[in-house]
């Protein structure tokens, strides 16, 4: 491979690969937070009735 | 059941994306005259396959919620905005990194780039303006509308390299071209790569959608909880 500017290239590919792992970890984070908040929310239903 | 085919598809993306990746770093051809910086490409023009996607997704799901009246359809159209918006970034910074060495300026006011960036803007827009609607009904309706408004952004995006010759290169795919203007290759690979992240959308979109379920079941809950008190 020729290897001029290759550490741009490094850089494009990084910053993509990152960006979609970003925000798969934020998508993970959201699904925990929306889980307990339900979990809560249902043991307080229960606890109503 | 969904959980399954997020795991099956998640099964068959993660080994196709990395066996992409191989591919562009050491096995396509070389670019005579940029080197391989080039290779970004591949992580530039499909992103916006997917951004495009997710937009036009959300587009008819919001014609089809002012039809249906159904909630359903506002999920998809939030989910598939926030998954165009995410994917539209990659496509915005890889293009600002790969102008830096071609352009030699990490942005131009090109008709391309600032269609691209004024999507995008209204898309965080919207995102924005359903936080401030309380009522689920107005929210869905009036950001419905401003979806299909917005939509028009992406078509303009589309054809920009074709009204306006400034900054940005004009289309490259045999498919608008008729052929000649990239080497088959390197097309099919970006074809092999928009298909992955094709894919990997398809999988946030599925997560994305349950999420919208369980907050929809969340307010419901909330709502009970608090009518007793």
């Amino acid at each position: 491979m020729d290897e001029r500017n290759i550490t741009f290239m490094f850089y494009g590919l990084a910053v993509a690969w990152g960006l979609l792992a970003l925000y798969a970890v934020l998508l993970g984070l959201r699904e925990r937070d929306l889980t307990k908040q339900l979990d809560t929310l249902k043991r307080m239903v229960e606890e109503k009735k | 059941m969904r959980t399954k085919i997020i795991l099956a598809l998640g099964a068959i993306t993660l080994p196709f994306l990395l066996r992409n990746l191989h591919m562009i770093i050491f096995l396509v051809p070389d670019d005579l005259e940029q080197g391989p910086v080039y290779r970004i490409f591949y992580y530039h023009l499909p992103p916006y396959f997917v951004a495009a996607m997710g937009y036009f997704t959300a587009m008819v799901a919001s014609i089809l919620y002012l039809v249906k009246k159904d909630q359903k359809y506002d999920a998809i159209a939030v989910s598939a905005t926030e998954i165009g918006l995410a994917f539209a970034a990659v496509n915005l910074i890889t293009g600002m990194i790969w102008g830096r060495i071609s352009w030699g300026i990490w942005w131009a006011w090109d008709a391309r780039l600032t269609w691209a960036l004024i999507g995008w803007l209204v898309y965080f827009g919207y995102l924005v303006l359903r936080r401030a609607i309380d009522d689920p009904t107005e929210r869905a309706k009036i950001s419905a509308v401003l979806s299909i408004f917005a939509s028009a952004s992406v078509a303009i995006t589309y054809k920009a390299i074709e009204w306006w010759r400034t900054q940005h290169p004009g289309p490259v795919l045999s498919i608008r071209t008729g052929g000649g203007t990239l080497d088959p290759a390197m097309e099919n690979m970006l074809y092999e790569n928009t298909l992955a992240l094709l894919l990997l959308g398809a999988i946030f979109l599925l997560v994305r959608l349950r999420q919208e379920e369980v907050q929809r079941e969340i307010d419901g809950l909330r709502r009970f909880v608090h009518a007793g008190n």
